[in-house]
């Protein structure tokens, strides 16, 4: 039963990121595209431009030093060609990515089921599918949103990797938190003032969070501020398809399944009988 | 004998209870699994690195971007 909803989480997880692919190719890239283009003019401009996005010496931190290349060699031709890395290399990237949050889609459908209320099947996955874009895509995008190529400076990458999953893993667990409060006060409080108290908690929890973090604020001089926004659109817009896919399709998916089941069993009555 | 077996087959799956935690907790192995796929896809050759070079980055380098994980 576990392995039927792993399986069916990551086939969906497929889905979802052949559909976040297609969003990837149509509205990321061109943004990915243009922001190349305005740090390539830029480090024409500052010749020296160490912290550029070639990858060279300076894009390492210190405690890489032993694999950083030269400023020299990080001129020379790149180790993956742009037509690779927005075509094999982004598909590959949201593919596993989707794929891999299936899984664990399915997994946490598996403990949440009949858990966090009597919602049946689609309802359940759809539920998890809006905390989970809140939980791990929305809330910890507003304190560190994402960022196209040219933001960004290579000395804080550690701390600024290290400052993005703290606050994915607090803005997690705080949901889960949430919705463990909301299932202990349905019972008192009825359905609806513990849903509301539960997401008040969490959002009480999470400006606490956001107040506390430190903000980090790379933008480069002179970057479009258009193409920062239209960036972030459509990464967003990239984690909504693939929230809604897993959503929605393992919903229905699980529930034909049940059905069927049910079907099984109750044709197996009849043939007793 | 015959009618006690239907009687059980027949009970509605509707009400029936959750997964046993005990038997979804072996699967967490996968869950660490995908999260390791993740690692790869968002981190590797970033902040912290497990193979030496730039090629895991460089193939990921435009979905790691899109897909919001902290480049470089």
């Amino acid at each position: 039963m576990v392995r039927d909803l792993l399986v069916r989480g990551m086939l969906v997880g497929i889905v979802a990121g052949l559909l976040a692919f297609a969003c990837a190719k149509l509205i990321g890239e061109p943004q990915v595209d243009r922001a190349i283009a305005f740090e390539q003019a830029e480090s024409g401009q500052t010749s020296a431009a160490p912290h550029t996005h070639d990858h060279g010496a300076a894009s390492m931190p210190a405690g890489h030093a032993g694999m950083a290349m030269s400023p020299q060699e990080a001129a020379e031709p790149e180790l993956v060609s742009r037509a690779t890395q927005a075509g094999l290399g982004l598909f590959t990237g949201v593919m596993v990515y989707c794929t891999a949050f299936g899984g664990l889609f399915g997994l946490v459908f598996a403990v949440a089921d009949r858990r966090i209320g009597r919602l049946g099947p689609r309802g359940t996955a759809a539920l998890l599918a809006v905390l989970g874009l809140i939980a791990v895509s929305l809330v910890p995008a507003l304190k560190y949103p994402p960022n196209p190529p040219a933001v960004g400076e290579a000395e804080t990458i550690a701390t600024r990797t290290g400052f993005y999953f703290l606050m994915l893993l607090l803005s997690v667990v705080a949901m889960t938190a949430a919705v463990m409060l909301r299932q202990r006060l349905a019972g008192r409080h009825g359905a609806w003032n513990a849903a509301l108290i539960a997401g008040a908690a969490y959002a009480v929890a999470m400006a606490a969070a956001l107040a506390v973090l430190p903000a980090v604020n790379e933008v480069p001089d002179g970057f479009p501020a258009t193409l920062l926004w239209q960036f972030r659109m459509a990464a967003l817009g990239m984690q909504v398809v693939m929230w809604a896919t897993l959503g929605l399709l393992f919903g229905w998916l699980t529930e034909r399944a049940a059905a069927q089941q049910r079907r099984a069993a109750f044709g197996g009555v009849a043939a007793l009988r | 004998m015959s009618d006690t077996a239907a009687v059980q087959v027949a009970a509605p799956p509707a009400i029936a209870a959750p997964l046993p935690l005990r038997d979804i907790a072996p699967w967490t192995i996968f869950g660490l699994l995908m999260l390791l796929a993740l690692y790869f896809v968002g981190v590797e050759e970033g902040a912290t690195a497990l193979f030496s070079g730039m090629y895991v980055h460089e193939f990921v380098h435009d979905g790691r971007h899109l897909l919001g994980f902290p480049c470089h």
